[in-house]
């Protein structure tokens, strides 16, 4: 059985922390096929929050096929891996990106630049998606 | 389904003064709803006015789509927990839950019992003598054993230290988790309610500012910033709430449905925090559809 905990600075909506949670277990090992989640009751008993924020945690982990509700049981982990298919790709990105980050250094651009431009950068190609 | 609460054009004065007025509210069953607002803006009037303490001076409201305080099977379905939590001082943990046991038709004396075992509360204990946060809890056991479809408590934590009120809140939270209830709780800090409940009121002099789902007042509010601006110039749908300008920025908090697309604005989310102080502080005279000031 996992424990949850909140970090209320993180800015981060404590329904997403559950999930991040959960899912980071999975990743590391701790929880594994079969392990019961814990009960609703239980998480707003120790945390002291709304009893909807951790059923819709538990229901977008159920939508991603991540755990199972047994109807009056619990909330299980199923099989299915977090193995992230796009996992593979990071590698050759990463390069890429250091290559960029290098060609940034020389252009004289310092971190917190590098950053903004990267920051920039993705949020103006997010924009062009939508629009 | 029908709403936990519901007013309509409600108000209440005292003397010459309005504590509250032309409040119109529906919250739907199944939440925990939070009241806010700062001292003096008729929370406390609100409150009991959905448990039956005081009548309407104006409007009308139902709770549990009832009339309020009409018949004892009412009064039964509504638990109230009033500010400060009182107690009777010369009266031991026993005697309490006696008397709940002896005045509610509907008394869960398991569930009391199991409470004060947890807590672990010295039955021959009198009230006068624990400290606040037990006596917080002991009234909150009376409220809840009683197996309230709603239950309404006044600034539960208002007066308590910061582990009582964590502990208090536990206990809230569990018993909405196990048993299906409304629940209807107000204080002046936000960061008390923030992660307890799913529904906000904010009142403000007397009237209600805003009130909806956290989750959708969270998705609707955002905070923008970028270049000066002249605001008329917004899209429609952009409702700004709070705004300041310096001679080169603009900074708006806006309410939306919309997706921002504008690419000069720098997007961020913000706390529900943010969002009531921006209420709050939000100049309402100008409004087209404000609600005219009474009784100043």
């Amino acid at each position: 059985m996992i424990e949850f905990h909140l970090d209320s600075r993180s800015g981060v909506s404590p329904y997403l922390q559950i999930v991040h949670q959960v899912r980071h277990a999975l990743r590391l090992g701790l929880l594994r096929e079969g392990d019961q989640l814990p009960t609703v009751k239980d998480v707003v008993a120790r945390l002291a929050i709304n009893p909807n924020t951790v059923l819709k945690a538990y229901r977008e982990l159920e939508h991603t096929g991540l755990v199972a509700a047994r109807p009056g049981v619990g909330t299980f982990v199923t099989g299915s891996s977090l193995a992230d298919p796009a996992l593979a790709a990071h590698g050759p990105l990463r390069r890429e990106l250091r290559g960029w980050i290098v060609k940034a250094r020389r252009a004289g651009l310092d971190e917190e630049s590098i950053e903004a431009l990267f920051r920039d950068a993705v949020r103006s190609a997010r924009i062009e998606g939508v629009a | 389904m029908t709403a936990a609460l519901a007013t309509r054009g409600l108000g209440k004065r005292y003397g010459r003064r309005w504590a509250l007025s032309g409040c119109t509210l529906e919250v739907p069953a199944g939440h925990v709803a939070g009241l806010v607002g700062p001292n003096g803006a008729g929370k406390t009037t609100l409150l009991q006015l959905a448990v039956g303490l005081i009548e309407p001076s104006a409007g009308s409201i139902a709770v549990l789509g009832e009339e309020v305080a009409a018949t004892p099977a009412q009064l039964a379905r509504v638990g109230f927990v009033a500010q400060d939590t009182p107690l009777y001082p010369s009266l031991s943990v026993a005697d309490h839950l006696r008397l709940g046991a002896a005045l509610n038709p509907s008394w869960d004396q398991a569930l009391a019992e199991a409470r004060i075992a947890r807590l672990g509360l010295d039955r021959a204990q009198r009230a006068g003598t624990l400290s606040g946060g037990q006596c917080a809890q002991l009234a909150l056991t009376l409220a809840i054993a009683k197996r309230p479809e709603l239950l309404v408590l006044d600034e539960p934590v208002a007066s308590l230290d910061p582990l009582a009120r964590r502990e208090f809140l536990q206990a809230l939270m569990e018993f909405t988790a196990e048993h299906t209830v409304s629940v209807l709780l107000s204080s002046h800090l936000v960061a008390d309610l923030e992660r307890v409940c799913d529904y906000l009121i904010l009142l403000a002099e007397g009237h209600v500012q805003l009130s909806g789902e956290v989750d959708e007042l969270l998705a609707s509010h955002r905070r923008l910033s970028g270049p000066r601006r002249d605001i008329s110039r917004l899209p429609s749908s952009q409702q700004v709430i709070e705004e300041t300008h310096t001679d080169r920025q603009s900074t708006l908090l806006i309410r939306t449905e919309e997706p921002i697309i504008d690419p000069a604005w720098m997007v961020e989310e913000v706390s529900l925090e943010d969002i009531v102080l921006a209420h709050m502080g939000r100049d309402w005279t100008h409004e087209p559809d404000a609600v005219p000031r009474v009784g100043r």
